[in-house]
């Protein structure tokens, strides 16, 4: 186990992102502030997925016949692909998610005419 | 089409789902009927599956031909096989008894609504079936935004809890999806029967263990296990009654499958998991206590029922926790005993006119006299989720008391006979009212009222009493034909 280095910054970027996000997500009072903060949270975890299939100077999996046949196939770094295939779906799922919140967001304001919780719950309680 | 079962079992809803309001267009009726003939389908294919998984052992179906760990395969074993049947069982009775619910909406209305209810079954049948770690995060995706949408249809208040679960909800998920990307940093796989292989070569570490925990986080927080409950209670209250009725039956057990499946098939037994699952016991049994606690302390009956989950999601806990054979079995029991017994006591209080003050106890006053045969399935459900002989829930926590005894697990065993005792106080606060208060029926309504009213509503109340019956009375053959298979080695 090596420190980390400049080359694990995306890591620590990652994670910060995703303290971000739970942090906004908790501390937040308006609903609106708080489904911004789940994107962030998100993105972090693609951050980290993308964050793991990166080699330096790493090619397309496609690419790999075209390679300089001076070097060997195992001294090859290709990017694996199958992380940003996964994101594309987690993206998907998170626009989904995205959308179908904004949608109740949009009713929760027209029926309280506020999307602030501490509001929300009072009016809940009437 | 019999070599592709599999598939069906999670496509043929899926299919209707798109269907649904296209076809409303032309006619209602023929919505509905395709709502319950696309589960029922399901659990046919589902229990053909499972018969052949019995007979032959599991049941690998590559999709698209594509091998594992390229391609994404569906199994189908005695586990995973026996939780498609109950939940497409279920999914069928919701179905029917959702048409009650739907007969006073637009027909776009209904039709979209059979349309998310077809998604979130098709989607827990996905998650019940996929041997696919990443296929089970985009079913466990495709069943949530199914199920707030679901829950959102509810009313007002049912909006605010919609969203706050939609919150959580996709908080669990992305510590699930974080947790599956440690797994496959450190493997290179996502097919299940592949990482169970490859993370024994792995030098057990920090990086599996934080993987591990997250996934259990995530699935723990969908489950609503003790202390991450808070997102339910609002839920199962203010969600429209067949919603209420599927995702309290199904979505946590779903969930609890999920667990199992990674914890005892999929990651090796290393003193890590074995701390996880002690620390996981602890939580379960405080959740049992403070559920059953919390349940005492309810006026509303909806949110009575949602506090007794929080309290019987922790007897499946448990008995993973403990974790010998005995245990486990009494865990995947009490799955099946508590789903169809939670599904009959909010089918029950789903179907009460909403004049007796929404779901308030004291609506329930006399309530025997005029819905007899629905307050008898309640009944039935009441006493087995207190655990009484000779139904489905007394044989669940028989067996997990055993495995607590065989493992010298006092503490345990003393905390399932006093959350029994507790269960008993709040269950028979509601049946002495049932069958011996006054009635507090307004003048002027019909002599037969409640769920009695409609065949659609009573049909699937009285199918899942006389199955809360069954699973008690037959609890041996279905041990020893299907849930001791189904027990990791």
């Amino acid at each position: 186990m090596s420190a980390l280095g400049w080359g694990q910054l995306q890591y620590a970027l990652s994670a910060t992102l995703l303290l971000i996000g739970l942090y906004g997500m908790l501390v937040r009072t308006n609903l609106a502030r708080k489904l911004m903060a789940m994107n962030v949270m998100q993105v972090a975890v693609i951050v980290f997925f993308v964050s793991l299939a990166v080699r330096t100077g790493g090619i397309a999996p496609i690419e790999l016949e075209r390679h300089d046949p001076a070097v060997a196939d195992t001294e090859v770094a290709y990017a694996n692909p199958l992380p940003h295939a996964l994101m594309l779906t987690a993206i998907v799922v998170s626009v989904s998610t995205t959308g179908v919140a904004l949608a109740l967001l949009v009713r929760i304001h027209r029926r309280y005419g506020t999307l602030d919780e501490s509001e929300l719950l009072e009016r809940l309680r009437e | 089409m019999t070599a592709h079962l599999p598939i069906l079992i999670v496509v043929v809803p899926l299919i209707a789902a798109l269907l649904a309001p296209l076809v409303c267009r032309v006619s209602v009726r023929v919505t509905r009927l395709l709502t319950v003939l696309a589960p029922a389908v399901s659990l046919a294919a589902s229990v053909a599956a499972l018969r052949a998984a019995l007979r032959d052992g599991p049941w690998h179906y590559q999709l698209g031909g594509w091998a594992p760990p390229w391609g994404i395969e569906y199994v189908v074993d005695p586990l995973g096989g026996s939780m498609a049947t109950l939940v497409s069982l279920l999914a069928t009775l919701v179905a029917v008894y959702a048409g009650d619910y739907l007969r006073r909406s637009s027909p776009l209305r209904a039709a979209v609504f059979d349309s998310l209810f077809l998604l979130l079954t098709a989607g827990l049948l996905g998650i019940t079936l996929t041997g696919d770690l990443f296929n089970l995060y985009v079913f466990l995706e495709i069943s949530s935004l199914a199920a707030y949408a679901l829950l959102a249809a509810g009313g007002e208040q049912a909006v605010v809890a919609a969203f706050r679960y939609l919150l959580v909800g996709t908080i669990a998920a992305t510590f699930y999806l974080l947790g599956l990307g440690y797994l496959y940093a450190l493997t290179g796989t996502l097919n299940m029967g592949d990482l169970a292989q490859r993370l024994t070569e792995v030098p057990a570490g920090s990086a599996m263990n934080v993987g591990i925990v997250l996934i259990v986080v995530g699935l723990a927080i969908k489950m609503a296990v003790f202390p991450l409950h808070g997102w339910m209670p609002d839920a199962y209250t203010y969600a429209p009654p067949p919603v209420t009725m599927f995702i309290a039956a199904v979505m946590s057990k779903v969930s609890a499958y999920a667990l199992v499946r990674v914890l005892f098939f999929v990651v090796p037994p290393t003193d890590a998991v074995h701390t996880i699952l002690d620390v996981l016991g602890w939580v379960a049994a405080a959740g049992v206590l403070a559920g059953s606690v919390l349940a005492l302390a309810q006026t509303d009956l909806r949110r009575m029922l949602a506090y007794s989950s929080v309290g019987q999601i922790g007897y499946v806990v448990l008995g993973l926790s403990i974790g010998n054979a005995a245990a486990l079995t009494g865990a995947l029991l009490h799955v099946a005993g508590h789903a169809v017994s939670k599904a009959c006591l909010f089918g029950v209080v789903g179907g009460m006119p909403r004049t007796t003050v929404q779901a308030e106890m004291a609506g329930f006053a006399g309530a025997a006299r005029r819905a007899p045969l629905a307050m008898a399935a309640f009944t039935v459900a009441a006493l087995s989720l207190i655990g009484l002989p000779p139904t489905a829930g007394f044989f669940s926590k028989w067996y997990l008391l055993q495995g607590a005894l065989e493992a010298g697990r006092w503490s345990l065993a003393v905390v399932l006979l006093l959350s029994s005792l507790l269960s008993a106080v709040y269950f028979f606060r509601v049946i002495e009212r049932i069958y011996f208060a006054g009635d507090a029926a307004p003048t002027g309504e019909p002599i037969v009222s409640g769920p009695d009213r409609s065949l659609r509503l009573l049909a699937p109340i009285l199918t899942l009493g006389a199955a809360v019956l069954l699973i008690g009375l037959l609890n041996g053959r279905l041990v020893a034909g299907v849930i001791r298979l189904a027990l990791p080695e």
